[in-house]
């Protein structure tokens, strides 16, 4: 029993944040890309499939700001265009994975029985697979089009998920205030969206920042397979895939979305890290050197 | 005599993640003595725990010590560098935790935990601290002490690890040893052999001691001298005998008073009670085990039926029961007359009107994300129909009913305090306008002085609005301050009843005679009488047997009939008044009855 | 706690069987099916009919089901419509490249992920561990091929002493396979490294906020003890899954590094499979990942039931 008061788990999921140097930074990059995702063509000096130099993978500064592609299109422009469709594709899939896994799994959680037994096999066996594995057969049946590339990655997300919701689901369901809502009758629907939900709401917003970052490496692993988002659309993943013969050429137009990519998801990442931090304080290992 | 330790002026702050330091204890002052035994008595966030752990100089995450000198054996403990302070833990002062099972590693033999303080700090070898151990293993009293360390702690039953806690602590024989709440965990029946046990090494060795608890009748028995603290300060200091007996302080005279049971007004059952609510022959459990067989309880209208028991007893299991949260294998419910489906699901909005269950722990009770007024409004509109302004007015009625101001409608229970929220609970309850409330341990996580009030509460609204109370408690004197009807639960079985007057005179069942027997009394030397008794030899011989096939008490019983009790269940027979007891014995020598007449 | 085991493993070969019928049903799916493809172009209605009733394409898919299944039990895997050989024939080539790629990169990063976690996780809140965050946070959101693309182009292109492919031959020297696997491994590796180590790290934090712990640290211990005896058995349970995760995340990290470093393995051969509609081959590729996958997470169940002493040692 601790005589510290513990700090009160105020009403909203936002309170007790305080901004770091790191999250400022962070966000503002992340500002920067979705600002530039909104306005990207307008900004954009040249046509996403424009070629503008008989020069191939002209080095940076030559040509366009950052240089030229395999087929002498400018790459600052091409990045441009791909923000929107990177940011577009990964948060489309993800709010479709957190639709079907949040759901599932809260429903999952609170029926129990016979309905989580079966729903929770098939997951298991869905994620038997390797996502890549998956997204493979599925999207060499059924052809690269933007829609099954959606609704397959946004199907191997939901997975994970379903996990996370249904373990959240279960911790919450056991605490007495929704055993109070039972004992007063109320049903599922209530129970799940007055009771459980805005009690997850700091895990899912932290996982949906997750799954929004994984979202957008397996979106653009898949371009680089040849899956994913076809020519001559811009998209950094397949950007980094169609230029690789240019690394042995002294170009840095592979490398150039690839680090895009990763400020990205890097930002992502440290943004949802921070907002995990605020509850931590210090631990006995840090008291054991006092 | 020397002072083992002497703390002067300590300041210790704390913060909470994302805060700013705030001051937890401000200046405490005081001296432990060569084999003397200090208790630090106070409510939750007196700073007591805290206290007790700067002794080690010793601030948990978040704490700091900030001001003052902790003299340890001499040396001035802050003035230390860290290693050498590690070097004085579990050597010269050894701390002994609330929770055993919490304080054990569960992946390392217990054996190997309890000599790992000394063999660390090179005070014995090997051969010698497992000597030392299996010495210590018999003499608080441990079943099998050769084999004991070799177990795991989940092996183990609770009052068996704290007792290996106490081990483990002075396995390195240390001159000063802090016991943080160390019997607060357990049921009163096995808190009588710790107890001893404790008192008894400590004694032995000579050790002296800090024992921080908010229990004041243990600290009767254990301590020499009693520091009250309240808000990290403290508020008076003296002999034990003069703290409980002739208090000066006024904060000291409440917490006195608290724990003082009330004189209760005599309390005649009406010629023919209509019955709010029945359960009849209710066998239950979770998967395969079973945990409630055939219990009945009756709660007349206007009356609080006490269902007293310690853990694992069911009680918890009735309470959910009756609410239908848990389903039944037999048997049945009925309430305001009416026989009721046994799953909530199944239940009409009507009966589940009627009948609502205010949980334990206020603080998992309440959706922390809803606002006080709408925690109210829901049963309001859910049972009443009641929305907008009239649903307002009534959530201000139900917030003055458990007298809290009305302006808590808009607050948060993360702002509350505990006993506030408990408040809350029962507003919650009443929103419905029930006929019978069921009270599942709702003070039992309550400071005594918060707790008392609100039995002042409960007892008020049964008075005003003539409802009915199903309570249940482990804590006997609340129990019998408070209720008209007592129902005596031990491993699921029902085994007395009656009127309350009834159930606390003798005769009794031998459990119930037990029961009373280990309520701690405020006076000294209450451990060393009630210990040498033959029920409490016997009470310690065993643990609760949940699947018994005859009594469930027989392993544990000073007045067993070998060949009918363990092998047959005991008949429920009824006495004058209406005692019902379920024993083999007959009624005339059931215990209490001699010493009656 | 056999009983437990048994349990799981019955689970698995559930899943396993769930699996199956998920990866027969995803080839149904495709368009057109095996006969098609081996006649192509040229196909007409009547061939079409006729060479489905003569590979029994015509019956009832649960029929098929069973027969492919059945055949798979017994190590059948079918014959490939590309090139008329057994599937077996053709995987067994290829399994041991993919094989020996994961083995080495979960080789490699294992020990130093778990290393790294504990040492993180004593000197946490200093220095090294948060130049370590930073280093694992950065692998962990840089996608795959890009920590592949920078390595191949330091290591091979600019400094010239790793080969960027990995075709090795049996008749290669010591060094030389060295050289070919250096890069693919490394790739593989850092990838799940990252993952492993922070987990790690969390692990055995997390464990520090249990009571055990606080006593523990009452009586005087040194952290490093409390970390290795106390902390890190308590810890195994989380570690193992982790670890088992992360290995079957491997196995689909394999299929991007054997694209980058054209690895002869099996990632190729499915690939070219899907590409050419060759179901068999696809369905014995799909298999067979999904059951290394399924299995490593038994694996890891299983170890983790034996690492709980509350189920070793009942009551």
């Amino acid at each position: 029993m601790s005589d510290v008061d513990i700090p009160v788990p105020r009403a909203s999921v936002f309170a007790g944040l305080r901004l770091t140097k790191t999250a400022i930074v962070a966000g503002a990059v992340l500002l920067l890309w979705v600002f530039l995702a909104i306005l990207g063509p307008t900004l954009a000096p040249h046509g996403e499939a424009e070629i503008i130099s008989t020069k191939t993978f002209a080095p940076i500064g030559e040509g366009g700001w950052l240089g030229t592609d395999k087929l002498g299109r400018d790459v600052f422009s091409r990045l441009l265009y791909g923000v929107r469709t990177t940011l577009l594709l990964a948060l489309i899939t993800t709010v479709i994975a957190f639709a079907a896994g949040v759901t599932l799994g809260f429903a999952a959680a609170i029926l129990r029985g016979w309905f989580d037994i079966i729903i929770s096999r098939i997951v298991e066996a869905f994620m038997a697979f390797p996502s890549t594995l998956l997204a493979l057969v599925v999207i060499g049946a059924l052809g690269t089009s933007i829609t099954v590339l959606v609704l397959t990655v946004g199907l191997v997300l939901s997975t994970g998920v379903f996990r996370v919701s249904r373990a959240l689901g279960m911790d919450i369901g056991v605490m007495d205030f929704v055993e109070a809502a039972r004992a007063r009758g109320e049903g599922a629907w209530w129970i799940l969206s007055r009771e459980v939900l805005p009690n997850a709401m700091a895990p899912l917003i932290a996982e949906f920042g997750l799954r929004f970052t994984f979202s957008i490496l397996f979106l653009s692993g898949l371009s680089f397979l040849g899956l994913g988002v076809q020519e001559p659309d811009a998209d950094w993943g397949l950007m980094v895939q169609e230029n690789i013969g240019g690394l042995f050429l002294g170009s840095s137009a592979a490398l150039i979305p690839a680090a895009c990519i990763a400020s990205l998801t890097i930002c992502m990442n440290l943004l949802v890290d921070w907002f995990q931090q605020r509850q931590q304080g210090e631990t006995v290992l840090e008291k054991i050197d006092q | 005599m020397t002072d083992i330790l002497s703390i002067t002026d300590l300041q210790v702050q704390g913060r909470p993640p994302g805060g700013q330091y705030v001051p937890i204890v401000n200046g405490v002052s005081f001296s432990v003595k060569k084999g003397e035994v200090v208790a630090l008595i106070g409510e939750s966030g007196s700073g007591k725990s805290t206290i007790s752990l700067a002794a080690m100089g010793f601030a948990r995450p978040g704490c700091r010590i900030s001001g003052g000198k902790v003299v340890l054996n001499g040396r001035d403990v802050m003035a230390l560098a860290p290693k050498e302070r590690h070097a004085l833990r579990g050597r010269e002062v050894a701390y002994v935790a609330q929770s055993a099972a919490a304080s054990f590693n569960p992946a390392i033999r217990i054996g190997k935990q309890v000599i790992e303080a000394p063999l660390w700090h090179g005070t014995a070898d090997a051969m010698t601290a497992g000597n030392t151990a299996l010495d210590l293993y018999r003499k608080l009293d441990l079943p099998d002490p050769e084999n004991i360390g070799a177990r795991f702690p989940h092996q183990v039953s609770g009052g068996q690890l704290q007792r290996l806690m106490a081990a483990m602590a002075m396995s390195c024989g240390p001159d000063l040893l802090i016991l943080d709440e160390p019997t607060t965990a357990l049921d009163v029946t096995t808190q009588i052999e710790v107890l001893k046990a404790f008192k008894d090494i400590i004694r032995e060795q000579g050790t002296a001691a800090i024992y921080v608890t908010h229990d004041l009748s243990v600290v009767a028995q254990m301590a020499d001298r009693i520091l009250v603290l309240k808000d990290g300060a403290v508020v008076e200091m003296g002999d034990t005998d003069q703290i409980i007996h002739a208090p000066q302080h006024a904060y000291t005279k409440t917490l006195m008073d608290a724990v003082t049971p009330a004189e209760r007004p005599g309390h005649l059952p009406a010629a023919d009670p209509e019955i709010i609510l029945s359960a009849r022959n209710i066998t239950a459990g979770y998967g395969a085990v079973t945990i409630l067989r055939d219990v009945s309880v009756d709660v007349p209208k206007g009356t609080v039926v006490g269902v007293i028991g310690e853990s694992g007893c069911g009680k918890s299991t009735l309470a959910r029961v009756i609410a239908g949260l848990t389903p039944t294998r037999e048997g049945e419910t009925c309430i305001a007359g009416k026989s009721v489906a046994p799953a909530v699901g199944d239940r009409d909005k009507a009966t589940l009107r009627d009948c609502q269950i205010v949980f334990q722990m206020a603080d998992t009770a309440l959706n922390p994300r809803m606002r006080i007024r709408d925690l109210l409004g829901r049963p309001l509109q859910f049972y009443h129909g009641l929305t907008g302004k009239a649903q307002a007015a009534r959530v201000a009625e139900l917030l003055t009913l458990v007298d809290l101001p009305p302006e808590f409608a808009s607050r948060f229970p993360g702002e509350l305090s505990g006993g506030q929220k408990q408040r809350v609970n029962l507003a919650r309850a009443l929103a419905a306008d029930p006929k019978v409330i069921l009270c599942d341990e709702v003070t039992s996580a309550l400071d005594t002085v918060v707790a008392a009030g609100v039995i002042a509460l409960l007892n008020d609204l049964k008075d005003r609005l003539g409802i009915s109370f199903m309570f249940i408690s482990h804590d006997l004197s609340t129990v019998s301050s408070f209720a008209d009807d007592v129902v005596v639960l031990y491993a699921g079985r029902v085994v007395e009843k009656g009127l309350a007057e009834a159930v606390f005179q003798p005769p009794w069942h031998p459990y119930t005679k037990l029961l009373l027997a280990s309520v701690p009394e405020m006076r000294q030397g209450w451990l060393e009488g009630v210990a040498e008794t033959a029920e409490a030899q016997a009470a310690g011989a065993g643990g609760v047997d949940l699947g018994a096939k005859g009594c469930p008490f027989a392993n544990r019983c000073a007045h067993l009939i070998k060949g009918t009790c363990d092998t047959t269940v005991p008949p429920m027979r009824v006495l004058e008044d209406g005692l019902a007891i379920a024993c083999h014995l007959q009624p005339d020598t059931l215990p209490g009855v001699r010493d009656r007449s | 706690m056999l009983r437990l085991i048994a349990n799981r493993l019955l689970q698995g070969l559930l899943t396993l069987f769930l699996a199956s019928i998920i990866i027969f049903g995803a080839t149904e799916i495709l368009p057109g099916d095996v006969a098609e493809a081996i006649l192509g172009q040229s196909r007409t209605e009547e061939s079409l009919a006729a060479l489905r009733a003569e590979m029994g394409l015509n019956r009832p898919a649960i029929v098929r089901y069973g027969e492919w299944l059945g055949g798979m039990v017994q190590g059948d895997l079918g014959t490939s419509l590309a090139t008329k050989r057994p599937v077996a024939d053709m995987i067994e080539s290829r399994m041991w490249n993919t094989l020996r790629l994961a083995l080495l990169a979960a080789a490699f990063s294992i020990p130093l992920a778990l290393g790294l976690g504990l040492w993180a996780a004593m000197r946490a809140g200093g220095p090294l561990d948060k130049s370590l965050a930073m280093g694992t946070l950065a692998l962990i959101a840089v996608p795959e091929f890009f920590i592949g693309l920078i390595l191949m182009k330091i290591f091979a292109v600019e400094l010239g002493w790793l080969s960027s492919t990995a075709n090795t031959r049996p008749y290669y020297s010591f060094w030389q396979n060295v050289q070919a696997l250096t890069l693919p491994v490394l790739t593989l590796g850092f990838a799940v490294l990252a993952h492993m180590m922070r987990m790690t790290r969390a692990s055995v934090i997390n464990i520090f906020s249990s009571a055990y712990m606080e006593m523990a640290a009452l009586k005087g211990l040194p952290k490093w003890w409390l970390v290795l005896r106390h902390a890190l058995p308590n810890a195994l349970s989380p570690i193992l899954t982790v670890i088992a995760l992360n290995l079957s995340y491997m196995v689909s990290g394999v299929i991007i590094v054997e694209t980058i470093f054209g690895v002869p393995g099996l990632t190729r051969l499915l690939i070219d499979g899907v590409t050419l509609r060759d179901i068999p081959l696809i369905q014995a590729c799909a298999m067979i990942f999904g059951a290394v996958y399924i299995l490593l997470n038994l694996t890891a169940d299983i170890l983790s039931i034996l690492a709980n002493p509350r189920l070793r040692y009942p009551k």
